[in-house]
């Protein structure tokens, strides 16, 4: 990996000793994550992968800042995330991460456009400017035909284009997606996995979680999760 | 999030779930109509005692005779048997100065009759000081003369009412109308007062001199010499009313003759006192009723609270969404206070408008004075919003308070 040119920028993600502990101090405690180093540089593609309870989505968490290390550091974009308060943390989330989930998550009553739109209001862009860009960004991922259709009247593919399109209308400097081609066909999910590429070569750093080898193997790194420990997986 | 991107996620939610928005706000509605209908209720029944209450004078004292025992033993009204008299009133102004004003009077009812026009209405006899006590104005030609009262002429005084029905838009002053079979001149007319505060029409009456009442009005009935019904006393400062009250009763025992341990054959009413005490009533019920309607408000309230919850627990994925793309707890907070502010908000526009309507039919079709003003609807208004921040806080904080990733997994 040294081969990567780096930016003069912080990396997306760095951790160190990255720990995450559940019940800690109890007789049920579990260590879901053990001192987890890695570090990612703006443009990469990387794939986790794992069986499931090896901890890959307790490390989705951490990286997406919806959870807090139990010790360790994690900055990402250079930002010490472990010092930030909740409130903060979802700033973080809006203006630097953008999730991709296995389920979606499009909200049923909204059409495409405003699904996509819908993080803009939280970061107060106005209405007209929001709704531009949602158009734009669905326009990028395929979908500038679809735009006032409801969710229940899209395809899995088209829903997860959709769900890409609102996790990149921030503009974040990190793509997170879990499982983004499980709950799809193979066909459809080549398709995504074509898209991420596609992503990743217009500048955006793509960290995919699965737990399968072949979606795993469109990325430029991997690393494997084995009982809470990351270890580098066999180059694709 | 803005004010105007809050409001507009508010009306998207609640629009998705109408028929719960309208159900929960119909309990804020009724809450807030019954707030205004009952308050306004109150506050017109303590209106018309206030008024009643300016119009009797805080420094007034009423004698009437008492009931006492008629001849089969039952209990008279106050005021029929005939046990005060005229020098019972001479001997008050003689001899409790405190008292500024006294008037007997004697009363009845009559036929008023001019041409063709006839009116049933109620006599009243009385003294010079009458006028003041009472606070009756002339309102054309003029009251009676000294000469009137020593005479016992026979000049009269119309109410308003009696003037209507008897002369309608003609001059009354100086034509002659018929009390009974008595042909009266029409000295002067008074100045309405309008309804009493117990409803009765304070303008039908006529008024004469009281010792031409005893001689010309009091028909067949045989009233001993100098008898009157009642003596009404104005006391010149306010503070001297109870005093005044002991040193009348003592006097007219005195006068009476009769022995302690005795019942007096009179009573003496401080009439304020018993209106203070109506005062006090009212406040009661007024304090009730608002009580009762605030009660239904708070059910409202909870109601508001209770669907929150529900939409809180069945939303929990998209706030799980929503924080996961960048709604912080505060955004979370204030979207679903939003949506209890804005059903409790349209609650209280519409309850409003509601209790409004319903005050004006009480106060139209129903017999309760009414008084509906801009502090009661404001204090609606109050209420409905208080309601929404009350009862929309706890669900409200409860989905900012939600773990987004506990939140993502749930189905």
């Amino acid at each position: 990996m040294n081969a990567v040119v780096r930016p003069a920028t912080a990396p997306v993600i760095a951790t160190r000793g990255l720990r995450k502990v559940y019940a800690e101090g109890t007789e049920a405690e579990v260590v879901a994550l053990h001192d987890v180093d890695l570090e990612i540089a703006a443009g990469e593609f990387v794939a986790i992968m794992g069986p499931s309870g090896s901890g890959k989505s307790t490390l989705m968490n951490l990286l997406g800042c919806l959870d807090t290390p139990s010790a360790g550091e994690y900055r990402c974009e250079g930002v010490d995330v472990a010092r930030l308060d909740d409130e903060q943390r979802a700033r973080l989330r809006l203006e630097k991460i953008g999730f991709v989930f296995q389920g979606f998550n499009l909200l049923p009553r909204m059409d495409a456009l405003e699904n996509v739109a819908m993080p803009l209001g939280y970061a107060n862009v106005p209405r007209d400017e929001r709704l531009r860009r949602a158009s734009a960004a669905l326009t990028a991922v395929g979908l500038g035909q679809r735009m006032h259709h409801l969710p229940s009247a899209l395809s899995g593919g088209q829903q997860q284009r959709v769900a890409i399109a609102r996790a990149l209308i921030n503009e974040p400097s990190l793509l997170l997606a879990d499982e983004p081609t499980g709950a799809l066909d193979t066909r459809t999910g080549e398709e995504i996995l074509a898209l991420f590429k596609q992503l990743q070569r217009n500048g955006h750093t793509v960290v995919l979680i699965t737990h399968e080898a072949d979606v795993a193997a469109h990325a430029d790194r991997t690393f494997v999760m084995r009982d809470g420990e990351l270890h580098p997986g066999d180059p694709a | 999030m803005n004010f105007t991107e809050i409001l507009r996620t508010a009306v998207f939610a609640l629009r998705g779930n109408w028929l719960r928005s309208v159900l929960t706000s119909l309990g804020v509605i009724i809450g807030i109509a019954a707030v205004i209908v009952m308050v306004s209720v109150g506050q017109g029944t303590q209106a018309e005692i206030d008024k009643l209450v300016s119009g009797l004078g805080s420094n007034r004292l009423d004698v009437m005779g008492a009931g006492g025992f008629g001849g089969g033993g039952a209990r008279l009204a106050a005021g029929s048997r005939y046990t005060l008299s005229e020098g019972d009133a001479d001997a008050i102004r003689r001899e409790v100065p405190e008292v500024q004003y006294v008037a007997a009077s004697l009363r009845g009812g009559t036929q008023a009759v001019y041409a063709e026009n006839n009116a049933s209405t109620q006599w009243q006899g009385v003294q010079p000081d009458w006028f003041d006590i009472n606070e009756w104005k002339i309102a054309g030609g003029s009251s009676f003369s000294p000469r009137d009262y020593d005479s016992a002429a026979k000049s009269v005084l119309l109410g308003e009412t009696v003037r209507r029905e008897l002369f309608g838009d003609d001059d009354a002053v100086g034509q002659t109308v018929r009390l009974g079979r008595v042909p009266f001149t029409v000295v002067g007319t008074l100045q309405p007062k309008g309804q009493g505060g117990f409803g009765q029409d304070q303008d039908d009456l006529v008024v004469v001199p009281l010792e031409t009442a005893r001689r010309r009005l009091t028909g067949a009935t045989a009233l001993p010499p100098g008898a009157v019904q009642q003596i009404t006393l104005g006391v010149g400062r306010a503070e001297d009313l109870s005093y005044a009250q002991d040193e009348i009763g003592a006097l007219l025992r005195q006068r009476h003759r009769i022995q302690p341990g005795e019942d007096d054959d009179f009573n003496v009413r401080n009439i304020a006192e018993v209106v203070a005490t109506r005062t006090q009533t009212t406040r009661l019920m007024s304090l009730l009723l608002g009580a009762v309607a605030g009660i239904s408000l708070i059910v409202g309230g909870i109601g508001i609270m209770n669907i929150m919850l529900v939409s809180v627990t069945e939303r929990i994925r998209e706030i799980g969404l929503r924080m996961a793309v960048g709604a912080g707890p505060s955004d979370v907070r204030r979207q679903f206070l939003a949506e209890a502010m804005l059903i409790s908000l349209i609650g209280g526009v519409v309850g409003i408008a509601l209790g409004a309507v319903g005050a004006w039919l009480v106060g139209r079709f129903g017999s309760l004075p009414v008084a509906l003003d801009g502090k009661v609807i404001a204090l609606a208004a109050g209420f409905s919003i208080a309601t929404g921040l009350f009862f929309g806080y706890y669900p409200a904080r409860k989905a900012s308070l939600l773990d987004p990733i506990e939140a993502l997994r749930q189905q």
